[in-house]
């Protein structure tokens, strides 16, 4: 597949010419043609701004953001085929919803013959036939989002940039709309750049995560990569739980740290008892249980005094204080720089 | 302890005369526009007699003619003033000290004594030798329009987010399509209750414009004001009674005009 997207040593400073804040560093990334690319990281990271770079809303100190093999840097937004939808969703409140979803069309100039059958065409992609004359005002959250989805999508861009696009939505909502962004991405085969700072949104949604640390990229992969072999810890501690603890405290003849997921280790209550995979095994005593439905946490502290936390299907029968052993997959170990 | 009014004895009831010191005194012109009889101070009967007089009066309908054309001129054109002002103040470009300095200047009307204004306004036309008649009157009135129109523009701005133009922007809107599409639509309530305001301070203005009308280009307050020092005549009370009905009306439109919110 080719690349649609390739950003080249993108810097960006905020703040005062004496005291300059890099909020993207010296950054490259590639992304693909038909991807569903995520930008993942913690607020602060940079990675609204680079989206924003993207999308010609700021414009960037130094390097290139070549769209098709094309420099668009210096373009100002309204000249990109590149469209977003905002994390406010940013619905025009004075029109409704189909003039909102035909305003790209119309000033690009478009017949308005075209604009009509199109915003027809993008309401029923939405499932919102009926919703055409409605003001923004008069929808829900989710019916806004899809709205906003619709403005966007409707113009075909090259592009299309999600800031924190779900963040408002409530749970449930959240996860139907998870669902419907990829069938949306799987119909349209427009390439989706999705900002978010929810890792399982990340992992759930995307065919390739860049996570974003202080403006740098810190590891950029398929969720598969990201989340069994992370480059750093900071990685590993972003993307679900993570357990480190010195090597030598797993009897292993090496130094540094070993990481290792709560799913990837497995807690021995009895005596004498072996897990189904040999591996380091570690002695320690429960001091918490959390019962989550399909899955239960234990909290061990280690008689080296570290802690971890072990996720079972099933809820032992076992106490706080208890010793208890804890047996690591050997395949899963993680080993990365700290 | 806190201070509660309604635990002081005798504050309602100081409360209640100012009012009626306030209120009363324009209840009885209005009540008096209705006497049948010449006189202010005495109830003859009703009558509706003195507003068809009041209306067919000359020297009110041109001095109406003139408040009307004073208004008007200074609203639009401070109105437009106004809204260039808070476009450009409203944005990042404008350095911050540059920024209270152009507040204050804007704001300066407000807090000047008007008799103040009144004078130098006289004197700097009298001394550049401007004597255009109604013109004069017109520049006064829209350098105090300004402010008016202003305050109610200003404050919708602030309410418009920066992703409603950034969203005209993405969807290939240009510098001019995004405002004329999305940000002046959003601002024309403020626009509106700004320019109403505006008209009415316009309309009901009397020192500055007692200073700098030259003869013939006297607006309703100060012309009533030269009748009254012949007497005071019910005919007086209607035009004075209509003036009012028309600025509550004015005012109380704006105030429902920029109560709508953005989103």
């Amino acid at each position: 597949m080719s690349d649609r997207l390739v950003i080249q040593s993108v810097t960006k400073f905020f703040g005062s010419a004496q005291n300059p804040v890099r909020a993207v560093d010296d950054l490259s990334l590639n992304v693909r043609e038909n991807e569903f690319f995520t930008l993942l990281g913690p607020s602060g990271c940079g990675k609204t701004t680079l989206l924003r770079l993207i999308a010609g809303l700021e414009s960037c100190d130094t390097g290139k953001i070549l769209l098709d093999g094309v420099d668009i840097a210096g373009l100002p937004a309204n000249k990109r085929p590149v469209n977003t939808v905002f994390q406010s969703y940013a619905l025009f409140p004075h029109m409704t919803v189909a003039d909102n979803i035909g305003f790209g069309m119309s000033m690009q100039g478009k017949d308005a013959k075209d604009i009509e059958k199109a915003t027809a065409d993008a309401l029923a992609l939405m499932r919102m036939e009926n919703f055409g004359a409605r003001y923004p005002s008069e929808l829900s959250g989710g019916q806004q989002q899809r709205v906003a989805l619709a403005r966007a999508l409707v113009n075909r861009p090259k592009i299309l940039l999600l800031d924190e696009s779900l963040s408002a939505l409530d749970y449930k909502l959240r996860k139907d709309m998870q669902i419907e962004l990829k069938r949306l991405q799987r119909e349209t085969e427009i390439t989706f750049i999705f900002v978010t700072h929810d890792q399982e949104e990340a992992l759930s949604m995307s065919d390739r995560i860049a996570v974003m640390e202080r403006g740098r990229i810190g590891q950029l992969g398929t969720p598969q990569e990201i989340y069994h072999r992370p480059v750093s810890r900071y990685v590993a501690d972003f993307i679900g739980i993570c357990n480190f603890v010195a090597a030598p405290s797993l009897g292993l003849s090496e130094s540094g740290h070993i990481g290792f997921r709560p799913e990837d280790a497995t807690l021995l209550i009895r005596e004498g008892q072996q897990p189904d995979v040999a591996g380091p095994i570690v002695h320690g005593k429960l001091d918490a249980l959390s019962y989550h439905g399909a899955v239960t946490y234990y909290q061990v502290t280690l008689d080296s005094g570290e802690t971890v936390t072990v996720a079972d299907h099933e809820k032992l029968p076992v106490g706080v204080d208890a010793r208890v052993r804890v047996a690591l997959l050997p395949d899963m170990l993680i080993r990365c720089a700290s | 302890m806190k201070a509660n009014p309604k635990n002081m004895p005798g504050f309602g009831l100081v409360t209640w005369l100012g009012l009626a010191f306030l209120y009363l005194p324009i209840f009885a012109v209005i009540a008096f526009s209705f006497n049948s009889g010449r006189l202010v101070t005495v109830w003859e009967g009703f009558s509706f007699e003195w507003y068809p007089r009041a209306l067919g009066n000359h020297d009110l309908q041109r001095a109406t003619m003139n408040s009307l054309i004073v208004a008007v001129g200074a609203t639009f054109i401070g109105t437009v003033i106004a809204l260039a002002a808070a476009l450009a103040l409203h944005g990042g470009g404008v350095p911050k000290p540059v920024k209270t300095a152009s507040y204050t200047m804007m704001a300066l009307p407000l807090l000047v004594p008007e008799i103040v204004i009144a004078v130098t306004t006289m004197a700097f036309f009298a001394a550049i030798n401007l004597r255009l008649g109604l013109i004069n009157v017109l520049i006064a009135h829209i350098v105090f329009c300004i402010p008016f129109a202003y305050a109610p523009i200003r404050a919708r701005i602030a309410t418009i987010p920066k992703s409603m133009s950034e969203a005209a922007k993405d969807l290939y809107a240009d510098e001019w399509q995004a405002f004329r599409h999305v940000t002046l639509p959003l601002l024309t309530p403020g626009i509106f209750s700004g320019a109403l305001l505006a008209f009415i301070t316009s309309l009901d203005d009397f020192i500055i414009t007692l200073m700098v009308a030259p003869p013939g280009a006297s607006t309703l307050p100060v012309e009533i004001y030269s009748k009254v020092k012949r007497g005071i005549t019910p005919e007086i009370n209607a035009a004075a009674s209509m003036l009012l009905a028309f600025s509550i009306f004015i005012v109380l439109l704006s105030y429902i005009i920029n109560r709508k919110k953005v989103i």
